[in-house]
């Protein structure tokens, strides 16, 4: 069998929306897994996997979907491993390199402070098979939330390294947090609609959670500042292309392979 | 990896309504909340549960392996303890 080695960015908006959802899930999935046979322990290792698998789960139900919509029989294998690098739409945020712990975990939690209110509102979508992989997903993220933030809470009140590595993360994430909050412009007739949700509604809830933790983690919240954007359409960090070089490696050296 | 500053926990789970936890294994955790956590992590990843506790292992109070003469043989003789002398009727179902 026989596949195509690059696979064309959906046309449909909707597909594209999906799309884009999918891109973040997957690759920050593939870097928590990045983490396998390297976590601090053995019950953060499992933690660390059930994550990373929740999050592809998502994405392949994103993918899967958008294949659907754009109907020109894309599989979510197309779309995960067949696209060039310019094609993925995912934020500058999950593309971020594991660093140490205090970073995958602040990475984890700025992500899943968003996408938890993100998913619950979904779940009102008018479009059917994007509310059900909200109700999915938003258990899985609630979970995501709370792990991650029981974390930040021990590393930023724990010793003071800890304290000074998660202050560390934070001086270098917060700059990408931004980009949760983007809209393009393909997705305002979704949001009018009702099919997708506009983030900025969710801004409140996000800033509220984030400030939350982080003040009972004895850090203070940063206050805006200089945004990095690009992710979403398409412009990403060097970082990127090493990922792919793991998570395409095998589907581009035996196309169409299966097992 | 034991450290003093994570110590061990038993894990216990109630896979349905009406049964006891059962223990599952151990795990270490710096506290009880991380060690719910890392349980439900490590014990529930195939829908083995609905109930979790953990225990920190120190509470467990065990007996002693020398003590199993006096602890345990004696009711190796007392087999009328065991309810296997009369019929159950069908209707009583599982017991």
């Amino acid at each position: 069998m026989s596949a195509a080695l690059i696979v064309e960015a959906p046309t449909s908006a909707l597909a594209r929306y999906a799309l884009r959802r999918a891109d973040d899930a997957l690759i920050l999935g593939h870097r928590l897994s990045e983490w396998s046979a390297m976590a601090p322990t053995l019950e953060e290792e499992m933690a660390l996997s059930n994550m990373a698998l929740d999050l592809i789960g998502q994405s392949r139900s994103l993918y899967s979907y958008a294949g659907e919509v754009e109907g020109k029989g894309q599989k979510e294998d197309d779309f995960a491993y067949m696209r060039r690098e310019r094609d993925y739409q995912n934020i500058l945020l999950v593309e971020r390199p594991n660093g140490d712990f205090a970073q995958t975990m602040l990475r984890q939690f700025f992500f899943a402070a968003f996408a938890y209110p993100y998913w619950l509102a979904m779940m009102r979508s008018t479009d059917a098979t994007l509310a059900a992989i909200a109700a999915k997903s938003e258990k899985e993220i609630a979970y995501h939330l709370r792990h991650s933030s029981e974390w930040l809470l021990r590393l930023g009140d724990g010793t003071e390294e800890s304290h000074r590595r998660l202050a560390e993360a934070l001086v270098e994430l917060w700059p990408y947090t931004g980009e949760l909050f983007a809209v393009l412009p393909d997705e305002t007739a979704l949001i009018q609609s009702g099919v997708a949700v506009d983030p900025d509604s969710l801004r409140g809830e996000w800033e509220g959670s984030v400030r939350e933790v982080l003040e009972r983690a004895t850090l203070a919240m940063p206050s805006g500042g200089w945004m990095h954007q690009g992710g979403r359409e398409g412009r990403h960090s060097e970082h990127l292309g090493h990922l792919f070089a793991e998570l395409q490696y095998v589907p581009r050296m035996i196309p169409g392979a299966e097992w | 990896m034991p450290t003093p500053n994570t110590p061990l926990w038993e894990v216990f789970i109630r896979s349905r309504n009406g049964l006891s936890h059962r223990h599952a294994g151990s795990l270490h955790a710096a506290d009880s909340t991380l060690a719910l956590q890392a349980a439900r992590d490590l014990y529930t990843r195939r829908g083995e549960g609905l109930s979790l506790w953990v225990v920190p292992s120190s509470a467990i109070v065990a007996s002693d392996p020398q003590d199993k003469g006096m602890m345990f043989e004696p009711t190796a003789s007392k087999i009328y303890r065991h309810p296997t002398f009369y019929e159950i009727p069908d209707e009583v179902g599982h017991m």
